[in-house]
């Protein structure tokens, strides 16, 4: 099988939201970067198929130069090769971001044959659209499945499961097709030193697409209210027991 | 100009999606596909679609659905409840007559502005949405469902125009609930990497049996594998909403307040005073929660039994 893992690069935000100046953006000088935890186990389900089935991960993020930390991070998972879609730093909206993931996969097909499989995660941690798959996958004229936990492919056909309440919803999806998972599908494998190694040297193939103007357009981000609160100390060590049973007698919580 | 509104089958969302949905604005009109009394929610037209189609969920037919009312009532906006599905279906509109979209709304402007939330509601968005029919769905929880002094509304039945869609839900696997479900526990006993271990859960369990109480678990807890995904809570695990959120040796990065910041009290219990978890918390104990929780647990019990 050949699979596709789009994943995007987000600042690994600590206790706070800090805004730059310009309200724009958040300030990362300090943070570090990662992928969604949805986007983690996409490439994990990915390479799991592919071991099973035999085939090749490609990983594809749009983002900055520095991004390609977020590719080599998941060629050391397992992916096989990445393609890196190079912006300024610019935040890329919904569809532009999807249109540019097209033209990359009609690219990447006709130069080295089809993906059976695209996948994504459910939402991206910080824009949180909801809608790059889905639209991904009518560009290409394809079917998607989104938000899944289970999935597995028999037969030229993916059996893809979503959590509802009470049970599962299954679907059956010819492939070609998409999907988008969700955190808990799979547990992640932690990288090995040697894994890591080798990521180093798996190929990364850069394009720059342009970027068009933004029809969802960001004016500007807004700290919610709330953060901040000062927290009641009602104590230190087990002498404080029986002041907290105090306090869920007064919430009425006791039981 | 008037606005039309997905409403899902028995989802108490969707009235609060209809509730933001006014303040565009114009006569509303509700896709629906049981006849729901929608007239005291300021619904004035409910179009009912029937076919065959969808007897069982499919984004795609859904979406054909609101095209084919799109070119009947000329709305200036379409809206959802930002639940699975509505996000989903909104996404598959959008992507069918090439608008944007705009997900988890929480206020919208009469200029086309929006805020909407981001980081699983840790951050929010002022954005404008470039086009003259505006697609959005509005945040869960975050509107109140409210009613207003309105006539019953009309029922229109329709037949809607729907193809054979390979998306959709083709069977239904029930699986038996397990004791207390995250989501609706009244306290939840919620542990993090201050706990240790799996073992270390054991007197978590023991404080959320006497509290009638779930238990619930931060993202490095599930990744050291110590529960399971099941159990965590925040931004992409569960949300949770209890009277009491008992927040155990976790930092509280804001991916895991964006799932417990519906409690009505939190307590944080941390031997480090200056967690960030305290800025986000009402109450809370310092010191090690190996020797807390059991102490807390004792009282309790001594509590319960005068
Ligand atoms: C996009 C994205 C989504 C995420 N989604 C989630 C999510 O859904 N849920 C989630 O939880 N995380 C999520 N995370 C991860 C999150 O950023 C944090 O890494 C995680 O919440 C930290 O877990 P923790 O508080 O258990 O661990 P830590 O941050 O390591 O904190 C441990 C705490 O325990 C305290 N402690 C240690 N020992 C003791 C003791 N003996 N007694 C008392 N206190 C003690 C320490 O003082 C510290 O405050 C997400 C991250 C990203 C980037
Ligand atoms: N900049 C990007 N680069 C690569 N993939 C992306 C990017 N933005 C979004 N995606 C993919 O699309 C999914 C849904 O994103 P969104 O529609 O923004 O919520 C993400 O989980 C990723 O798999």
């Amino acid at each position: 099988m050949r699979i596709l893992v789009c994943v995007k690069r987000v600042p690994l935000t600590g206790g706070k939201m800090v805004l730059t100046a310009d309200e724009q953006a958040l300030e990362t000088r300090h943070l570090g970067f990662t992928i969604s935890p949805h986007e983690e186990c996409g490439v994990e389900e990915a390479v799991r198929l592919v071991e099973e089935h035999g085939g090749e991960v490609t990983v594809l993020t749009l983002g900055p130069a520095e991004a390609e930390e977020q590719i080599r991070d998941s060629l050391a998972n397992g992916g096989d090769r990445g393609v890196h879609l190079v912006t300024d730093g610019e935040e890329w909206d919904p569809q532009a971001t999807a249109a540019a993931i097209v033209e990359t996969v009609q690219a990447e097909e006709s130069a080295g044959g089809g993906f059976d499989l695209i996948v994504f995660g459910n939402e991206s941690a910080d824009s949180g659209n909801y809608q790059v798959g889905i639209r991904v996958a009518y560009a290409l004229g394809r079917p998607i499945a989104t938000g899944l936990k289970g999935l597995s492919v028999a037969d030229d056909r993916a059996r893809c499961e979503q959590e509802v309440p009470g049970g599962r919803d299954i679907y059956e999806l010819p492939l070609p097709a998409l999907v988008s998972v969700l955190e808990g599908i799979n547990l992640p494998r932690y990288p090995s030193v040697p894994a890591k190694l080798r990521a180093r040297s798996k190929p990364v193939e850069q394009r720059n697409p342009e970027r068009p103007a933004a029809r969802l357009e960001k004016l500007r981000l807004v700290v919610p209210p709330g953060q901040g609160k000062q927290a009641e100390i009602l104590g230190n060590g087990p002498d404080a027991a029986p002041a907290v049973v105090e306090m869920m007698r007064e919430i009425g919580v006791a039981g | 100009m008037s606005v039309l509104v997905l409403v899902e089958p028995g989802e108490e969302l969707s009235l609060q999606a209809i509730s933001l949905a006014r303040d565009l604005g114009g006569p509303l009109h509700a896709l629906a596909f049981d006849a729901s009394e929608l007239g005291a929610y300021g619904v004035e037209t409910v179009h009912v679609a029937e076919h065959g189609q969808l007897s069982s969920y499919a984004p795609g037919a859904w979406a054909a659905c609101l095209e084919q009312l799109i070119d009947r009532v000329q709305p200036s906006a379409v809206v959802a409840a930002g639940t699975n599905r509505g996000n989903e279906v909104l996404a598959h509109l959008a992507a069918r007559r090439d608008l944007p979209f705009a997900a988890n709304c929480t206020a919208v402007g009469s200029d086309g502005t929006v805020t909407r939330v981001r980081w699983g509601g840790s951050l929010l968005e002022e954005a404008r949405i470039n086009s003259d029919l505006k697609v959005l769905s509005v945040a869960p929880h975050m509107v109140e469902a409210t009613t207003v002094n309105g006539a019953a509304a009309n029922v229109e039945r329709f037949e809607p125009e729907l193809g054979e869609e390979i998306v959709r839900v083709v069977e239904h696997a029930e699986t038996p609930s397990a004791g207390i479900s995250l989501a609706e526990a009244k306290v939840v006993v919620s542990g993090g990497r201050g706990v240790g271990s799996a073992d270390g859960f054991g007197m978590l369990e023991e404080l959320a049996g006497l509290l009638n109480a779930a238990v619930g678990c931060s993202r490095v807890v599930t990744m050291a594998g110590w529960r399971p995904h099941t159990d965590q809570v925040g931004q992409t695990g569960t949300k949770v909403a209890p009277d009491l959120y008992i927040a155990c040796g976790i930092s509280g990065a804001t991916q895991h307040i964006a799932g417990c910041k519906g409690a009505k009290k939190i307590l944080a219990i941390n031997s480090d005073s200056e967690a960030p978890i305290l800025a986000s918390a009402d109450y809370a104990v310092i010191g090690d929660l190996a020797e807390i929780v059991p102490a807390i647990t004792a009282e309790l019990r001594k509590a319960q039994a005068s």
